[in-house]
């Protein structure tokens, strides 16, 4: 199966070409520039070098969120578009699940997280087990102090990959102490071959009914519920 | 013979998105809209996170609604054109990603169109352009004339230096306590009411054609205060058509002006605004007054639409005018001639 994988959901930019879950390109960047200017540039350089063409890809991978909104919309609408006017299915990939396949020889708990803004994060909890990423806490976005102290009760050590992880290196170390397992930088940035050998294992969608996984409402519509709550609440 | 060309048009700048096939540069072979007007109704505008959500939400559906309501395939497809800017930047995106990610897959040519050029093209598909013409743009964020001595060239003459004339249809609309969207509301309510209260007209210096609503809104804001103030009641109809009037007046009178100096054989109306029923029937009868020939495109024409930017689309084509991978959203894209 040859599968394109994009993922733009961070900072980190990653188009990646796998034949059978063997990466064959990969182009990465971890620079803070815009991804919609760069992203296609990228997947046609890659497809130009292995001699691809468009029509030979049976799917198109992406990374679905969390992460930034826009970031995370434009792999998806690039996925989703070049999916669907090529008539192959889409495969979606949560972006933490991408980052958790950095932790692959580490053996305890891996906690990928992104910066989530007021002390909260977008996290989720995995575990390779016999070769495979096992998730064991679903994604979510919660407050980083939380989250640490209820990791830390499960008592195994605890590998945080994060491409924010220097905002957060004082809280994991005071949170977790001697459970904390350092990473080494290259780790802590999702690869987009990853994503690609991932998305060789899920389910296919057809490309209208992908969009993104933001794991929280817009702003507006947040506040707009919890008027509406309100206003019931009154009434009663 | 050689096959009239055919473009598939984007445009996801606001709160629509939509998707169209043109074919020949004038014919609309499909134009598919899908509004969140809905959606933007319960917080009183439109909010740019929620619109860009629904945008890729929809976007393959639309663009294939609007292939197969045209009965084409990607091999009778010639180019895609999308919105550039200007707009809400994380809508704009939606397209132009999705655009770029199309036309990869099929290996055409993906072109950037301004949407303000897009909006003036809409009355290439009611008539044929002839030149040179004059247009008057008005919009949620536009208020220009623009003065054309050929396709793709655009000298600007004149802008709104404050707000653009739906901006202030919507705070106006807003003092009134009209729900969103407001601007057709007041014209609505404008041809119930006599427009009995003498509103300022901003004319600026004589020989400007700029505009300015901001006076005009803090004007009616000001009488609706007062008379609360008094306990005495101003209809709302009677504020609404005194305002529209007053609008129109500014717009009509140096629009024409306009016309007339730079010698324009022909005068368009183009964008939201346009569907406005007391500007249409003003500007109509100047033009008629005047001997000028005026198009105003059909309501379904005038607020966003993609059919309008497949059009403009069309004649950056026919000059080879491409766009590279690298295109992107730009929501202060300045209106540049090709
Ligand atoms: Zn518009």
């Amino acid at each position: 199966m040859k599968l394109l994988a994009v993922d733009t959901s961070t900072y980190v930019m990653g188009a990646a070409l796998t034949e059978n879950s063997r990466p064959v390109a990969e182009y990465i960047t971890h620079v803070k520039k815009n991804h919609s200017i760069r992203l296609m540039p990228a997947v046609r350089s890659i497809m130009q070098e292995t001699g691809w063409k468009p029509g030979n890809l049976d799917a198109v991978a992406a990374a679905e969120g969390p992460g930034s909104y826009t970031g995370v919309r434009i792999g998806v609408t690039t996925a989703k578009s070049m999916a669907w006017a090529l008539g192959i299915p889409v495969i979606g990939v949560s972006s933490l699940e991408v980052l958790a396949f950095n932790g692959r020889y580490t053996g305890g708990i891996i906690s990928p997280f992104f910066d989530a803004r007021r002390g909260q994060v977008f996290t989720g909890l995995y575990r390779w087990e016999n070769g495979r990423l096992v998730q064991l806490k679903e994604d979510r976005i919660i407050l980083h102090e939380e989250w640490l102290e209820e990791i830390r009760r499960l008592g195994e050590p605890v590998t945080a990959l994060s491409p924010d992880v220097e905002k957060h290196e004082d809280l994991l170390q005071e949170k977790l102490g001697p459970l904390y397992t350092p990473a080494v930088p290259q780790d802590h940035l999702p690869r987009p071959s990853s994503l690609a050998c991932l998305a060789a294992d899920k389910e296919g969608t057809a490309a209208h009914l992908f969009s993104p996984n933001y794991l929280r409402l817009a702003e507006a519509e947040a506040k707009w519920r919890e008027k509406q709550k309100e206003q019931q609440h009154e009434r009663k | 013979m050689k096959k009239e060309t055919i473009i598939l048009g984007i445009e996801t700048s606001c709160d629509e998105t939509a998707a169209a096939v043109i074919q020949g540069g004038s014919t609309i072979l499909s134009s598919i809209i899908s509004s969140q007007m809905e959606s933007h109704k319960r917080f009183g505008g439109v909010v740019p996170e929620i619109a860009s959500r629904h945008h890729v939400e929809q976007i393959t559906l639309i663009v294939e609604e609007a292939m197969e309501k045209a009965e084409v395939t990607f091999e009778d497809i010639d180019a895609v054109a999308v919105t550039e800017g200007p707009g809400l930047v994380g809508a704009l995106l939606v397209g132009v990603n999705a655009a770029k990610a199309i036309a990869f897959a099929h290996d055409l040519p993906v072109i950037g169109v301004h949407h303000i050029a897009g909006h003036i093209y809409a009355n290439h598909l009611v008539k044929p352009l002839e030149f040179p013409l004059m247009t008057l743009v008005v919009s949620g964020g536009h208020t220009e004339l623009i003065y054309m001595k050929e396709h793709g060239q655009y000298e600007l003459i004149g802008e709104t230096r404050d707000d653009a004339v739906g901006e202030a249809y919507d705070k106006v609309a807003r003092t009134i306590g009209l729900p969103y969207p407001g601007g057709p509301r007041v014209d609505k309510l404008a041809q119930t009411g006599e427009a009995d209260i003498d509103f300022p007209r901003a004319w600026l210096e004589e020989d400007s054609f700029d505009f300015s609503f901001s006076g005009l809104k803090s004007a009616v804001i000001n009488t609706l205060h007062n008379a609360r103030q008094k306990d005495t009641e101003i209809a709302p109809e009677v504020i609404a058509a005194s305002f529209q009037e007053a609008v129109s007046d500014v717009l009509v009178t140096k629009t024409m002006r306009a016309v007339k100096k730079y010698g324009a054989d022909r005068l368009l109306l183009a964008g939201g605004v346009a569907a406005n029923s007391g500007l249409r029937g003003a500007l109509q009868e100047a033009a008629d007054r005047e001997g000028i020939q005026l198009t105003i495109p059909p309501l379904s024409l005038c607020t966003d639409n993609a059919a309008m930017i497949a059009c403009a689309g069309h004649f950056l084509y026919e000059k080879g005018q491409f766009a590279d991978d690298r295109l992107n959203g730009v929501p202060g894209l300045a209106l540049e001639s090709f």
